[in-house]
């Protein structure tokens, strides 16, 4: 052994030594708030720029234009934006769904608490679409019998919230009990079978909505609610959606 | 090499005071500050709040996180860079580029070490994997198998990093999966018990790697009020031992200060969080000392 080994030797030995004897002597913990009283760091900022332009100009680009301002508050049991959300379901999804099982779907079920944002009268934008639908939700179809859309049913009669529904329609008399419930000009045959389309949240339980559960299919379209909307909107020119009388309450 | 002999002398010489001389109190070494710096569920919030935000106007952003980053590193060189997970989804940035640009600029930041919120897999687990590349950091997660996964061998149960001969570990927690997240997203991600994953990660990390600081970061939950049942920071903080940190996510959390909890051995710890979207830094900065003759000294927190 040399006089290098013998140093090395030494040294992890004192290295060891050390590594036993430090000691956490005080900590101090705190806070720091991010405040625009900080610089902004030009570096990151300028990567940052070509990002943030691309996704702004994505964002912004027209698709439509609104002739008002629409609102999930304007209206019992339906709503203009509402229905036009559901309407916008079955009108985009309705084909894929074809496509891929030769079946239609029979009506549509979102939920009134899923729609995030007013719509502006004029420019309807991507961004439109992302206020009014932030959430990555897609949409699937579900087989369910007649006994579980009696329960779809009386969930909506017993929440009396304009859940957006299409090819729906739901009658209640002036006492808030169910007159009638109708597909197609035809009532619903409680022991016949239908496909409901709505959203995987809502599917997975999302708004105590556990009448999807025990369902006979599924079907998963991989289609975001959110590019049904893009999907929808570019399609059109004007959105110009109304209140109707698929979901009401007779006054006497 | 004259200069390099004059210093192995010095230490041989150090040694033997050390070994050898009990009594002698010449023997001072110096303190050493090791900063722990810390974000949670930035949730893809590169830009600031706006000015007309309802909430957090002018708040958070990733360019002056970065500024303030700088001048803490600048401050002090031993300084880590953490992330307690959900890094993704909140902004349309996120919606555009699947994670891209966070993992880039968190990485342009030199974050050592995150690890993986629920939100994480919104993508599915294949879109995180696919993000990997653009993250020079790493990932950690103890109580998430990702052996059936292609996760598998890129997500690491903990980390060591040394500063300054200072050995610290880092474990990662994640919360339960099921019922929160689709399983088409985490497919056969399979969640481990957070309490006996930390005691094993504990064990490993005290006595076969002699850290000399275990930190834990964790998407667990700070506390719920509502289900006291559900694995959180603070049970985790009170039912397990040597863990110095733990730092938090998921709940967005805003705290006053970092709570000071005792673990099962009746010692004081740290555990923070500091809400959501960038809006804060946490700090905790640990001072060591290497004095032989503190036995009887404790830590002392200050909040």
């Amino acid at each position: 052994m040399n006089y290098k080994q013998v140093c090395l030797i030494i040294v992890l030995t004192f290295c060891v030594a050390c590594k036993t004897d430090v000691h956490l002597n005080k900590v101090e913990g705190k806070q720091i708030n991010i405040s625009d009283s900080l610089a902004i760091d030009t570096n990151i900022e300028d990567f940052i720029k070509p990002y943030r332009d691309n996704v702004n100009k994505n964002l912004d680009s027209v698709l439509a234009y609104a002739v008002d301002t629409y609102s999930k508050r304007d209206g019992n049991y339906n709503t203009a934006i509402g229905n036009m959300m559901a309407d916008a379901v079955f009108e985009q999804a309705n084909p894929v769904f074809k496509n891929r099982t030769g079946k239609n779907i029979d009506f549509v079920l979102l939920n009134h608490g899923g729609i995030r944002a007013i719509i502006s009268k004029g420019k309807v934008t991507t961004r439109t679409a992302y206020e009014v639908m932030p959430f990555e939700n897609s949409v699937v179809v579900v087989t369910l019998k007649g006994t579980q859309v009696k329960e779809l049913i009386d969930y909506l009669v017993a929440d009396k919230r304009a859940h957006p529904i299409s090819k729906l329609k739901v009658v209640l008399d002036s006492n808030e009990q169910l007159k009638s419930a109708e597909l197609d000009g035809k009532p619903i045959d409680f022991n016949a079978t239908y496909n409901v389309a709505t959203n995987d949240y809502l599917y997975n339980g999302g708004d105590s909505m556990n009448f999807f559960k025990t369902n006979d299919s599924l079907y998963v379209l991989d289609y975001k609610i959110r590019n049904v909307l893009i999907d929808y909107f570019t399609k059109i020119d004007t959105l110009n959606p109304v209140r109707d009388d698929r979901f009401i309450q007779l006054n006497n | 090499m004259k200069r390099r002999d004059f210093l192995q002398h010095t230490l041989a010489a150090s040694t033997l005071i050390g070994l050898g001389g009990t009594g002698l109190t010449s023997f001072t070494p110096s303190t050493k500050k090791i900063t722990v710096l810390h974000t949670n569920d930035v949730h893809s919030h590169i830009d600031p709040f706006g000015p007309d935000d309802g909430r957090n106007p002018n708040q958070g952003g990733v360019a002056r996180r970065a500024s303030l980053i700088n001048s803490i590193r600048k401050d002090n060189p031993n300084t880590l860079l953490l992330d307690a997970g959900d890094i993704f989804q909140g902004t349309p940035y996120f919606n555009y580029y699947g994670g891209e640009l966070e993992f880039k600029l968190m990485s342009m930041l030199k974050y050592d070490v995150a690890t993986i919120g629920n939100h994480d897999f919104d993508n599915s687990i294949e879109g995180l994997y696919a993000q990997l590349p653009h993250a020079k950091f790493d990932f950690v997660s103890a109580n998430y198998d990702f052996s059936n996964t292609v996760l598998d061998t890129h997500v690491k149960p903990y980390k060591i990093i040394i500063k300054d001969g200072i050995k610290i570990g880092i474990f990662g927690l994640g919360v339960k999966l099921q019922g929160l997240v689709d399983k088409n997203m985490y497919k056969e991600t399979v969640y481990l018990d957070p309490t006996e994953t930390s005691q094993e990660m504990t064990k490993i990390l005290k006595d076969d790697e002699q850290c000399d600081l275990i930190i834990c970061l964790s998407h667990l939950g700070y506390h719920y009020k509502n289900h006291p049942e559900r694995p959180s920071d603070l049970k985790l903080a009170a039912a397990t031992k040597h863990i110095d940190l733990i730092i938090g996510g998921h709940t967005h959390t805003f705290l006053k200060k970092p709570t000071i909890v005792k673990n099962l051995e009746g010692k004081n710890m740290l555990v923070n969080q500091v809400g959501c979207y960038g809006i804060n830094l946490g700090k905790i900065d640990f001072y060591f000392d290497g004095n032989k003759n503190k036995s009887a000294n404790g830590t002392s927190i200050i909040v």
